[in-house]
């Protein structure tokens, strides 16, 4: 979608401030934040590309306002009322009115080590050719849907060369609106700045994004 | 003074309100049986306390040390850090990006906050916030004076933008002056910016050995 989280190349938001020595939470509430996402997705049964999906559907001058955990827990909100986890007069009223949804399965203490571990790996095994090759010239399709997608709006339209090829993943796309893994050819794909950014642009910048095939048209 | 003190008491009555919030949340949550606490206890001990830039560190001082590691971790990122003892969630997929005297190559995400855990742990603030989410791709020389880092004009300069579940992590160059240092030393050069692309590693006189 067309939100305010495709935020590469706009301007006005000021310098970078780099904090010294920063702590990895800047209050306790983060801490619990952070960890109740990643323990949520077990009996949640969401993906990554749905916790992303639901952090940039926020309404966009919620998403700009809120700190990055603030947008954390709105998104785990969100999640877990689509899917009757807790519901909204729960929220409300700060405490459980209602039976919880059978089945889900529960995060142990024991078991977080070996799920870190695990990860989520994206990638399959192809079951087509690959269409394009490292060297090729490429335009990345001039699209705009209104769900999940990770092709940035400032590359949509330009015509980059493929750099790397990283093999067969998981179409985030699809796997954000649920309908599975849908899994395709994914590149790396290098724009020069003058080709994203004009003639003004810095001769010597370039830019690349991991670019799933649909992406992606001979150029 | 006084828009200060404004701000300032605006943030802290909208801390505790999320603070209330996010408590609530989990006691709801805990007392459906949907979390454990300790499981949350360990999640955050483990990113606060065990998984950090130190990690991502050692990686670089062996490839600085090692001529063959080095070509294993350009080749399969994944297997090479491995055998430092990194894996795991946000780092399913590595691909290590070689600073050069000719490229210096920088690491964004701009849709979110794609960041190579295993390695370097939690992404900071800033990596996060809007400003180096926007400027980071169009502007890069820019975001790299608000660092203080100045790169010669003829320096070509690499953004990569993370957007899929490949995470780049970058190979600082090893600072001179450093013959003969140990990994362990030359470990303590590799600051986290350095493998971000927004720093540069110490100098070998700015620690003590």
């Amino acid at each position: 979608m067309n939100g305010v989280h495709d935020m590469g190349g706009m301007h006005g938001f000021g310098p970078v401030v780099p904090e010294q020595d920063e702590p990895p939470f800047h209050a306790a509430w983060e801490r619990r934040a952070f960890a109740l996402t990643l323990a949520m997705a077990m009996p949640g049964g969401w993906n990554l590309d749905m916790s992303r999906s639901a952090r940039e559907s926020l309404p966009p001058a919620e998403y700009l306002a809120s700190s990055y955990y603030e947008i954390w827990i709105a998104a785990l909100e969100k999640l877990m009322l689509e899917r009757g986890l807790i519901t909204p007069d729960e929220v409300a009223a700060g405490r459980v009115l209602h039976p919880a949804k059978k089945g889900a399965r529960t995060l142990s203490p024991d078991d977080v080590a070996n799920v870190l571990y695990r990860g989520a790996p994206t990638g399959r095994e192809p079951s087509a050719p690959a269409r394009f090759r490292i060297g090729d010239r490429v335009r990345t399709r001039n699209m705009h849907p209104a769900t999940h997608t990770r092709l940035p709006r400032y590359v949509r339209g330009h015509v980059g060369e493929i750099e790397l090829t990283h093999g067969c993943h998981v179409f985030a796309d699809a796997h954000a609106a649920g309908r599975g893994e849908e899994p395709q050819w994914l590149y790396t794909v290098r724009f020069e700045g003058r080709e994203l950014w004009g003639a003004g642009s810095d001769p010597r910048v370039s830019v690349s994004v991991d670019a799933w095939e649909s992406y992606l048209e001979p150029a | 003074m006084s828009d200060h003190q404004h701000e300032h008491d605006y943030d802290h009555s909208e801390l505790s309100e999320t603070e209330l919030r996010v408590r609530a949340l989990e006691s709801i949550l805990t007392e459906k049986g949907y979390v454990d606490p300790a499981a949350l206890d360990v999640l955050i001990e483990t990113y606060e306390k065990k998984v950090g830039p130190r990690n991502g560190a050692r990686v670089v001082a062996r490839a600085w040390s090692n001529p063959q590691f080095k070509a294993w971790l350009m080749r399969d990122a994944n297997a090479a850090i491995a055998s430092v003892g990194y894996a795991g969630r946000q780092g399913e997929h590595m691909t290590v990006v070689e600073n050069t005297p000719e490229r210096h190559n920088m690491v964004v995400c701009t849709l979110c906050s794609c960041y190579p855990w295993p390695v370097l742990g939690l992404p900071p603030v800033w990596y996060k916030s809007a400003p180096y989410r926007s400027r980071a791709v169009v502007d890069p020389r820019g975001v790299l004076r608000d660092f203080g880092v100045a790169l010669p004009a003829q320096t070509e300069i690499r953004v990569w933008d993370s957007t899929s579940e490949v995470r780049y992590l970058v190979l600082p160059m090893r600072p001179a002056g450093t013959e003969g240092w140990s990994e362990e030393q030359l470990a303590e050069l590799v600051t986290r910016d350095s493998m971000i692309g927004t720093g540069l590693p110490k100098k070998s006189d700015e620690i003590a050995r």
